[in-house]
């Protein structure tokens, strides 16, 4: 199982990282709708999975500007997560937070950009401590580092990370929101040796 | 005017004047360019990893530096430019997260451009050009007519290399 890759993922694999999507996106919409003091619904997940180098298609036009905000995971599991958000939802999010509208066609405030860091925090969080509670396995996040730029060049990222091992990636797609829905997008990116241990604690077959 | 040819990521291309090769949005990757001036002939790879040894599962050739800039050449030669006239050009290779320990999100861009260089020394063909590292997205163009590498990135300014 040394060389483990997403090119052979079965059908079950994927019914479970739907459902640490699913729980990860609820965790992470209870959260953001806490913080923002609002009551928000959510979408059921959807899980896409692509091919690595046409990761940065999967979710808007490549020279689009995104928000993406990425972590690195130690502990029992180890490897990194991103979370993503179209430049729309980020000042959306934001004004929300801060209390006054992102100035549009404007870039991001200092200020802005931390709060953004800290709402992908929160989000990325309750994502990873759904997999910890589903997998009981200890999982430490870093802090979180933030880039806003075209979307295939935030993309290479975790295409790099996926390419190194096989030609797929595994992204997935949830929407959350009041009158105004929001689209995020979580890509989890487990070390090579970290895929036999959480299938080992989900009860799966290695 | 020429048309505009897409580059996908794990790609290459080949053109002629009037023709530009572009791909959008290099982060890490890196887009290295061979321009022939006399025959107009240019070629563009986009690789994502500099070393297809490292890995077993290396099918994709322009997926890494090493394979990816031999063919390259082999394929901008097969369209008529002679080697010995060949200028390179490269750009991307940027660490868009700042993560501060040695991992490869943070090493993969350097890790890229480092291999451009070392291949064309091997290759023995000249690198005229670069705009490479930092920590920005970039969106390349080479104009096969002047073999001019256009460089767009978000909230900067134009630059041609």
């Amino acid at each position: 199982m040394a060389d483990f890759s997403l090119d052979q993922v079965n059908e079950m694999y994927m019914d479970v990282l739907k459902e640490i999507g699913n729980i990860g996106a609820g965790n992470a919409t209870t959260a953001i709708a806490g913080m923002l003091g609002m009551r928000l619904d959510m979408k059921v997940p959807s899980v896409l999975f692509k091919d690595a180098a046409k990761l940065s298609d999967a979710i808007c036009p490549e020279e689009e500007t995104i928000v993406g905000v990425f972590l690195e995971v130690t502990d029992a599991i180890t490897g990194s997560m991103m979370f993503i958000l179209k430049l729309d939802s980020a000042a959306y999010l934001v004004s929300k937070l801060m209390g006054m509208p992102h100035e549009e066609g404007e870039p991001f405030t200092e200020m802005e950009l931390s709060a953004m860091q800290e709402i992908g925090n929160i989000i990325a969080g309750s994502y990873l401590s759904a997999l910890s509670n589903m997998t009981n396995l200890r999982i430490q996040p870093s802090v979180p580092y933030i880039s806003v730029d075209m979307a295939a060049a935030i993309l290479s990222v975790p295409a790099v990370i996926f390419g190194q091992y096989g030609e797929n990636a595994l992204l997935i797609e949830t929407e959350f929101g009041d009158d105004v829905m929001i689209q995020g997008y979580f890509i989890l990116m487990p070390d090579q040796e970290s895929y036999p241990k959480i299938l080992q604690a989900l009860g799966m077959p290695v | 005017m020429g048309s505009l040819i897409k580059v996908g990521m794990a790609d290459l291309k080949v053109a002629k004047a009037p023709d530009v090769l572009t791909t959008l949005g290099l982060g890490s990757c890196i887009g290295l360019t061979f321009y022939d001036p006399v025959a107009k002939v240019g070629g563009l790879v986009h690789y994502m990893l500099p070393d297809s040894t490292q890995l077993r599962n290396n099918s994709n050739i322009a997926k890494f530096g090493d394979t990816g800039i031999e063919e390259l050449l082999k394929q901008v030669t097969a369209a008529g430019a002679s080697k010995s006239r060949l200028v390179a050009k490269i750009a991307g290779g940027a660490s868009m997260f700042q993560v501060s320990n040695n991992s490869t999100v943070g090493q993969v861009g350097a890790r890229n451009a480092q291999m451009a260089k070392t291949m064309l020394t091997k290759l023995g063909i000249r690198l005229v050009a670069e705009d490479t590292g930092l920590n920005y997205g970039r969106t390349v163009e080479l104009d096969c007519s002047t073999g001019d590498y256009l460089i767009k990135s978000v909230g900067k300014p134009v630059k041609t290399i």
